[in-house]
């Protein structure tokens, strides 16, 4: 069992990489654009720590940088590439939302990447590796008709494919209640295909829950759909209501003058 | 359509997967794959992966099926980067080319008229089809090129692909025997990337060039043909080129409406005789 201290730590230098690369960005020295994953890497760091990076894959979307930094650890292939540097794990070719490394792959067109996990599902699965091909979605994916493809395909053929959809209740900038009709849980199951739901940022239940999963993908061949709510809005709200809080705080405080010093 | 994306998946992880797709015209449905993932991959990942796959799609008309299962797109995929595409005739080795695109790194997609399944395979012997003699490239995507003349006169060349080949080769026929005019054929098999050495070869001996393509006339091969045909052999040419295609328009199910949409050998006949300067 990993110690939670080692999941801190990963969720920790997530959240900084990123904050990090908004400051860059800030500072012109980013190119193109960067979608951050903040409130989310409880998330990642849950999942992909029973994932073996040189057995099982990954395909990410647009939103990969914590999916990233948790399966492989290489932050400055990351920096670099997203910074347009040379050492750049895809030599400054595809930035932000393209990334491949090992059996790390990322894009940036939503539920493109759905099929193509279901395809490497089914390679490794003809060539016995054993491997789980991971592939993780958000609330706004469930809006491409390819996404319902995939899960009827992984579901018909058996594939150990593990859907993650992070339901963060933003499609860009559109709120779930606008874009998203129905369940998302019952999308797996209506596939037949073996669902849990998840509703917390703890990275402990979401590692229970995705050791779960993956323990019954490698079992038994089949895929797996975990849904986690993470509720992106709710946690940027809180904190950029103690934020806001903050700041009136301390306009509202009394200048420092040379009297009072 | 997922079934490209699943291809994609299989290519990426050392497979090499041949997608079958019934009808070509159903090539729309996997464009988003095609076009932001079977063919940047390997480019964008900078030379990490390959994508090895192949598509199969049966293309084209004269059958009666309609608007939406009758059409040629491939004219469609000439404008992404980092993809093959491969048009077989009836005079072409099918199977060796197929073999090739098996064995490409490149995603091919792999082109074939439905007329084709019904018409026998039609390979030279001692270096002729029937009464026309014929050279073979030796690019494992050949382009076959035909003379009457054993190759001594020409006054044109028809440069083609796929289903349009029988048709091309009657109006050659015709030309001969009713106008008394030889013309070359350069049958292609590599649409994307376009290699044009055989066309060229063969303008530099006729100086005239006409273009037969089933697809609809605007935006496609033959476009392009002759923009780089007029940029690389300019001096050679004494004529615009020609282009002979279907109309900008549907494919109708029925069979006079059909034909009209389609090109004919009188088309391609008419295309020569005005290079010519004459009428029929």
């Amino acid at each position: 069992m990993t110690a939670p201290s080692t999941f801190y730590e990963r969720m920790f230098f997530i959240r900084r990489f990123e904050e990090t690369l908004l400051d860059l960005f800030s500072l012109g020295k980013l190119v193109g654009t960067t979608h951050t994953y903040i409130g989310q890497e409880a998330n990642a760091v849950g999942v992909i720590d029973h994932l073996a990076p040189d057995v099982d894959t990954i395909f990410s979307n647009h939103r990969c940088h914590g999916h990233y930094l948790a399966f492989t650890d290489d932050a400055f292939g990351l920096l670099c590439e997203v910074m347009g540097k040379a050492p750049g794990v895809c030599g400054g070719k595809g930035g932000s939302q393209h990334l491949c490394k090992g059996n790390f792959y990322s894009n940036g067109v939503l539920g493109s990447i759905v099929p193509v996990a279901t395809g490497i599902a089914l390679a490794e699965k003809q060539k016995r590796t054993g491997a789980v091909s991971t592939v993780f979605l958000g609330d706004g994916t469930l809006g491409e008709g390819v996404t319902y493809e995939s899960l009827n395909i992984a579901s018909l053929w058996q594939l150990p494919v593990l859907f993650v959809v992070e339901n963060n209740h933003y499609a860009q900038s559109t709120p779930a209640e606008l874009e998203l009709a129905g369940s998302i849980a019952a999308r797996g199951a209506a596939f037949g295909i073996g669902t849990d739901e998840l509703d917390t940022t703890d990275v402990e239940l979401i590692h229970d829950a995705a050791g779960h999963a993956v323990r019954r993908i490698r079992e038994t061949g089949s895929p797996f759909f975990l849904v986690s709510d993470e509720d992106r809005a709710a946690i940027e709200a809180r904190c950029e209501a103690r934020l806001a809080e903050t700041v009136e705080a301390a306009d509202a405080a009394p200048a420092a003058t040379a009297e009072a010093a | 359509m997922s079934l490209f994306g699943v291809a994609a998946g299989m290519a990426l992880r050392g497979r090499r997967p041949i997608l079958e797709i019934m009808f070509g015209d159903f090539m729309a449905l996997g464009f988003d794959q095609i076009v932001n993932g079977i063919s940047k991959f390997r480019e964008m990942y900078d030379d990490q992966v390959t994508v090895p796959l192949v598509v199969r799609a049966p293309m084209g008309a004269r059958r009666g099926y309609g608007p939406t299962h009758s059409q040629s797109l491939e004219k469609l995929l000439l404008g992404i980067p980092n993809i093959c595409v491969v048009a077989c005739s009836e005079c072409h080795d099918i199977g060796a080319l197929l073999t090739a695109a098996v064995e490409d790194e490149r995603p091919v997609f792999f082109i074939e008229n439905k007329l084709l399944y019904g018409r026998p395979n039609r390979r030279p012997e001692d270096g002729h089809i029937g009464e026309l003699a014929v050279r073979e490239s030796g690019d494992p995507y050949a382009a076959l090129t035909f003379s009457a003349t054993d190759f001594t006169e020409g006054s044109a060349t028809i440069v083609t692909y796929g289903g349009m080949l029988p048709i091309v080769l009657d109006a050659v026929t015709e030309l001969v025997l009713e106008h008394e005019i030889f013309c070359e054929v350069v049958a292609l098999s590599q649409l994307v990337p376009m290699e044009l050495a055989a066309v060229l070869e063969s303008v530099a001996r006729t100086g005239a060039l006409v273009t037969a393509e089933e697809g609809t006339l605007t935006g496609g091969l033959g476009a392009e043909i002759a923009a780089r045909v007029q940029e690389a052999a300019w001096s050679d040419l004494r004529a615009p080129v020609q282009r002979i295609a279907a109309r900008d328009g549907i494919i109708p199910s029925a069979r006079p409406l059909e034909d009209a949409m389609l090109p004919s050998v009188e088309g391609v006949v008419d295309a020569v005789m005005a290079i010519e300067g004459a009428q029929r």
